[in-house]
């Protein structure tokens, strides 16, 4: 079971706000679905490794060349999709 | 001539031998869009000025007597999750509601060069996270066979369009059966395509591990043709592969076909069932040899499934805060705030359960009991099908245990809607293709039998399920 603590703590790592009927929800519902995982400690992997991919993969990467002027006005278009901006960067509220 | 019962082909020939034009083609579309999506909702958005421009293009290019490529002047919808350069992409998000996509996917890039015309994004779960479509912020699609059930999900809209004869074929992506079950809801042919088949850049990432974009068609060779535009190696997706071109001889009577016993167990819709088994029969009555095979960690596939794609969702979705782009909330006066309202209000009820179920399994403590272990079952599944493949080319199954349910039936319980994808997400764990194609109905109601392939075999799948459509000519 999950309590409406937990579901407070998971809540903010995730950085949700949430109100106290939906703590509730949340608490009766992750409950549920972890209580359906619990069914993976049947199997059995003492003898598997992990994987995270399905198959192989082979980096591609790209060269390392200076930005083109296109790039540079790609950039400038991506600053400005930001809620607020001051001299091409994008601004942000206090910390404190 | 009905325009809607031609295949791209038979399009691309009458195009060419001027027998009606692509504006005219493309007007008939957006006609029948403004008749029939009042009721199904499978468009967020239309783009129907910049679609018949395209259209007129395509045109001036047939009048000049230039050559052009099989989808040329071909009416297409893309699942709003795929970003189409100057037009709003929401993912079915109010987090996302006023973004308008900075450059074209790759996919996109491809289907523009061939001169496809993009009518309109259609609507999916938010962040592709459901199976019903019943999670778009901006309300769900309605099945074109029957209005009052879902369509599938989560590219739900994709499915219908083309059912519903709103685009010739469409775009979606596929993380644990949001192609498959939507084509099997709507009645048409829909293609998972192997991990690493098709470039990701450009699609708005849920699990990137498991996430794949693939077309919906009415009909195969339809279906092979869209493949063939947008697939192969991309230097912006470092997990894209290269493609063999190999030519593939295909005989009906040396197919091998595996029927995994555990898809056929209790919980199964019996019509369902009885649907499936008939068409392998018919399969064997072509020549084909059918075997049982077991995948023994089948029951796993689902609860590893809801810790993997909800751990790399919860990472994924850390870059929506409210900062760089989208929904901001930003009334309290410091920056915690802005995150946590921002996501908070931003996101809907089922994302934000998947990114708290990702957080809980990947967070110190719980880390290896969850995630570890769901990574380890994942390598099971993939090992059950590399043995199964040993002995079959490709294997059957249902796409879905159950029939297109009512809308509402099943958002109240997210488990509920978890479990109609038991079928289906085991074959993104093991990265494979599938195909999702109609065989049967029980009333007005499709179901979608599933053609699973080895890695990089969608021609193999595609040309098995050729075999059930000539047939029935």
């Amino acid at each position: 079971m999950i309590s409406k603590q937990e579901v407070q703590h998971i809540a903010k790592l995730a950085r949700l706000s949430t109100t106290e009927e939906e703590e509730e929800k949340f608490a009766k519902e992750l409950s549920s679905i972890l209580d359906y995982v619990e069914k993976l400690k049947k199997a059995d992997i003492s003898e598997t490794e992990e994987i995270s991919q399905p198959f192989k993969i082979e980096n591609i990467v790209r060269k390392d060349e200076e930005r083109s002027d296109k790039k540079k006005l790609d950039n400038q278009r991506l600053v400005e999709m930001a809620p607020d901006t001051k001299n091409g960067y994008v601004k942000v509220k206090s910390i404190f | 001539m009905n325009l809607f019962e031609l295949t791209i082909s038979q399009i691309n020939q009458g195009l060419k031998k001027k027998e009606f034009s692509a504006l005219d083609l493309c007007q008939t579309y957006f006609k029948e869009i403004k008749d029939k999506d009042k009721k199904i909702s499978s468009f967020l958005s239309l783009s129907e000025s910049s679609a018949l421009s395209q259209a007129k293009e395509v045109d001036d290019l047939i009048k000049d007597n230039q050559e052009i490529g099989p989808l040329a002047g071909v009416p297409c919808a893309i699942k709003d999750n795929i970003l189409v350069q100057d037009i709003k992409c929401t993912a079915g998000s109010k987090i996302l509601e006023n973004y308008v996509a900075p450059y074209d996917a790759t996919v996109i890039k491809k289907l523009k060069k061939q001169k496809a015309i993009i009518v309109g994004k259609t609507n999916l779960d938010e962040f592709a996270m459901g199976s019903s479509t019943e999670n778009s912020a901006f309300g769900p699609t309605h099945n074109p066979n029957d209005l009052t059930r879902v369509p599938g999900g989560s590219s739900g809209g994709s499915a219908a369009a083309v059912a519903a004869n709103l685009s010739r074929y469409s775009l979606g992506s596929d993380t644990g059966g949001s192609i498959r079950l939507p084509a099997s809801f709507c009645g048409v042919v829909g293609l998972k395509p192997t991990y690493g088949a098709v470039s990701r850049y450009g699609l708005i990432a849920f699990a990137s591990s498991l996430d794949q974009i693939g077309p919906f068609a009415k009909t195969i060779e339809d279906c092979k043709i869209v493949f063939d535009a947008i697939k192969g190696e991309d230097e912006m997706d470092s997990t894209s592969a290269p493609l063999k071109n190999e030519n593939l001889n295909f005989n009906i009577e040396n197919l091998k076909i595996g029927v995994p016993k555990e898809y056929f167990v209790k919980g199964i819709d019996p019509e369902v069932e009885k649907i499936i088994k008939g068409a392998i029969k018919k399969y064997e009555e072509a020549g084909a040899k059918i075997e049982e095979v077991s995948l023994p960690n089948t029951e796993y596939a689902l609860p590893a499934y809801y810790i993997i794609s909800p751990s790399e969702a919860s990472a994924n979705l850390a870059r929506f805060d409210g900062i760089k782009y989208g929904y901001s909330e930003d009334k309290k006066n410091n920056l915690l705030d802005v995150y946590l309202d921002s996501r908070g209000k931003g996101f809907g009820p089922e994302v934000r359960r998947r990114i708290m179920i990702g957080t809980y399994a990947l967070s110190s403590g719980y880390y290896e009991a969850y995630y570890l272990r769901a990574e380890k079952v994942r390598n099971l599944i993939k090992n059950d099908f590399e043995k199964a493949f040993n002995k079959v080319d490709v294997l059957m199954a249902p796409v879905s245990p159950f029939l297109p349910f009512k809308i509402g039936e099943r958002i109240q319980d997210p488990l509920s809607m978890y479990l109609v994808d038991v079928y289906t997400v085991s074959i993104n764990l093991a990265g494979l293709p599938a195909l999702s194609l109609p065989v049967g109905k029980v009333g007005n109601l499709p179901v979608g039998l599933q053609i699973i392939g080895k890695p990089f075999q969608e021609d193999m799948i595609l040309e098995t399920g050729r075999v059930f459509e000539n047939n029935q000519k």
